[in-house]
């Protein structure tokens, strides 16, 4: 090795802040096809939403809410949710893995709770309000579900983790105080390959005490 | 996925007008836990889904006359939230064992009661009675969590529903509404087993819809729930039990059993009902009834094994409702 500093890693910025420089995400994201945030529900839109009108199968205009920004789209109606946030607006923290409803990697927060979004049409979605992984922290600070995952070693391949990232800060939005077993349970719509749950329940478990 | 139109009407007659008489043209989209991947292994390909999103008379949970009224749309999350479905015990314990967070927050109450089953073959294009070149492939393949009653043929899957046996212990109905009006039925009446490749396991019309269900009051009865399970969270059950029972002295003076999971249709067990009437309810009494339920179990190849767990079941709910 010429060098033991990491070239993409934390680095010098804050302690667990965000990560300096290139990335392979940002290269990644770089070269998708951004579809632009608008400013507010179409007149068209809301309209829609509340009418008998038969749409598709061709792609309609839909408008979502992601982490308090909304988005203008036009999706077949057979589009998920995680693909309309994967391949249409970068937001490629949840993860597409079993697209049966049944591993979690794919995990968002809808209208306050977990819900897989590899099920969900994306027009279903719309007029809800949708957090990703990507709205929950700042340039400044992780969330401390984040803080927790890291002080825990809750993570090794990480392909799971945003999804149970998500499913951890669904239990502490709606528990200071979870036990274990809550803990437990709540995350038990999320698998790891690696085995990582010991961690990750350490994890939420302190951490929905520290958002408290 | 093959793609689809959408529409989401906002009330059940739009919902009901929008979908075909035929089967297979249409499918009703509810939470989508099931439908979802219906689509995406082919099993479903309908050139419409009607989504039941906008259609506000389907929600909500709420007390009414002496009873319950759970609208069709309500959600897992939403029951077990339910202050007015708190004295209902055994559907409780049930929804419990839907036990992913995102399950509970997506699937309806209706959702569940007409899932489909959770049948391998089915799942992977052999139709709902698993057939290739016209030969079942259930009795001599992989059958182990398949029917060990009701399974004489040709139908071997196994209901995958966790709140019908609960509802059907309480004396619940669903009311139903389609193209030309509503009409009301018992929970158990929305199940069959199907003879032939032309029906399916429940008895709606394609442009049918559950827009809710009714549990008469459950005052006077102990009920409970138990679920044999190899994983205790995020899987269906390997057998269940709900049980609804009517005590006078000390004795059980009228006793309502069905079981999940063990037949294609939740299994109403008059052999363990009549076994329990003028015992105590205990788990010796219900061990007597698990048996009595079990005496005309007919076991495929691989799931002999659940035979017992079924009895194990029916013990465990009448202990826990005695």
């Amino acid at each position: 090795m010429s060098s033991n500093k990491p070239h993409d890693g934390p680095g010098e910025g804050p302690r667990y802040g965000p990560r300096k420089g290139f990335s392979r995400r940002t290269f990644i994201e770089g070269v998708g096809i951004g579809a632009g945030a608008v400013g507010a529900l179409g007149a068209a839109d809301q309209a829609r939403a509340a009418t008998n009108e038969v749409v598709g199968p061709d792609p309609v205009s839909i408008t979502l809410s992601i982490n308090g920004k909304t988005h203008k789209l036009d999706v077949e109606p057979r589009v998920t949710l995680i693909d309309a946030l994967r391949n249409m607006l970068d937001h490629t923290g949840a993860k597409k893995v079993c697209d049966r409803a049944t591993c979690g990697a794919c995990t968002v927060i809808v209208d306050g709770s977990p819900v897989y979004s590899c099920t969900m049409l994306a027009i279903e979605a719309e007029g809800r309000r949708i957090e990703t992984i990507e709205g929950i922290s700042s340039d400044d600070a992780m969330h401390p579900v984040q803080v927790q995952f890291v002080e825990h070693d809750a993570q090794q391949c990480g392909f799971c983790t945003p999804g149970l990232v998500m499913a951890g800060k669904a239990i502490a939005d709606r528990n200071p105080r979870p036990s274990m077993a809550d803990v437990e349970s709540g995350l038990c719509g999320n698998i790891c390959r690696c085995g990582t749950y010991v961690g990750v329940r350490k994890a939420v478990y302190e951490a929905a005490r520290e958002s408290a | 996925m093959q793609n689809f139109e959408y529409i989401a009407p906002i009330n059940t007659l739009s919902a009901a007008q929008a979908l075909s008489p035929d089967a297979g043209v249409t499918a009703v989209l509810a939470g989508g836990t099931d439908l979802l991947s219906l689509l995406k292994q082919h099993v479903e390909t309908p050139t419409r889904v009607v989504s039941l999103r906008n259609i506000s008379a389907l929600r909500g949970i709420s007390k009414r006359g002496g009873g319950l009224r759970i609208g069709a749309m309500a959600t897992v999350e939403d029951l077990l939230g339910s202050k007015a479905a708190a004295p209902y015990e055994s559907l409780l314990q049930a929804a419990r064992g839907i036990t992913a967070p995102q399950v509970r927050a997506m699937g309806t109450v209706a959702g569940d009661l007409l899932q489909r089953p959770r049948c391998w073959y089915f799942r992977n294009g052999y139709g709902l009675l698993a057939k290739s070149e016209g030969k079942a492939l259930v009795p001599s393949g992989e059958n182990r969590y398949h029917a060990i009653l009701g399974n004489k043929g040709p139908a071997y899957f196994v209901n995958a529903s966790s709140l019908a046996p609960a509802l059907i212990s309480l004396g619940a109905t669903v009311s139903v509404a389609g193209p030309e009006g509503e009409r009301e039925m018992s929970v158990a009446d929305l199940y069959r087993i199907p003879s032939s490749d032309a029906e399916r396991e429940n008895t709606l019309a394609p442009n049918e819809i559950v827009t809710e269900i009714n549990v008469p009051s459950a005052s006077g009865w102990s009920t409970a729930t138990y679920e044999v399970r190899q994983r205790q969270l995020l899987d269906w059950p390997l057998a269940t039990a709900s049980v609804a029972l009517r005590m006078r002295g000390g004795k059980v003076s009228d006793a309502r059993v069905v079981l999940g999971h063990v037949a294609p249709i939740p299994w109403r067990s008059s052999e363990a009902e009549t076994a329990l009437k003028g015992k105590a309810a205990n788990e010796s009494s219900g061990v007597e009834a698990g048996k009595a339920a079990m005496a005309a179990a007919t076991p495929l190849s691989q799931n002999k094994a659940k035979v017992q767990l079924a009895t194990v079941a029916v013990k465990r709910a009448v202990g826990m409702a005695g």
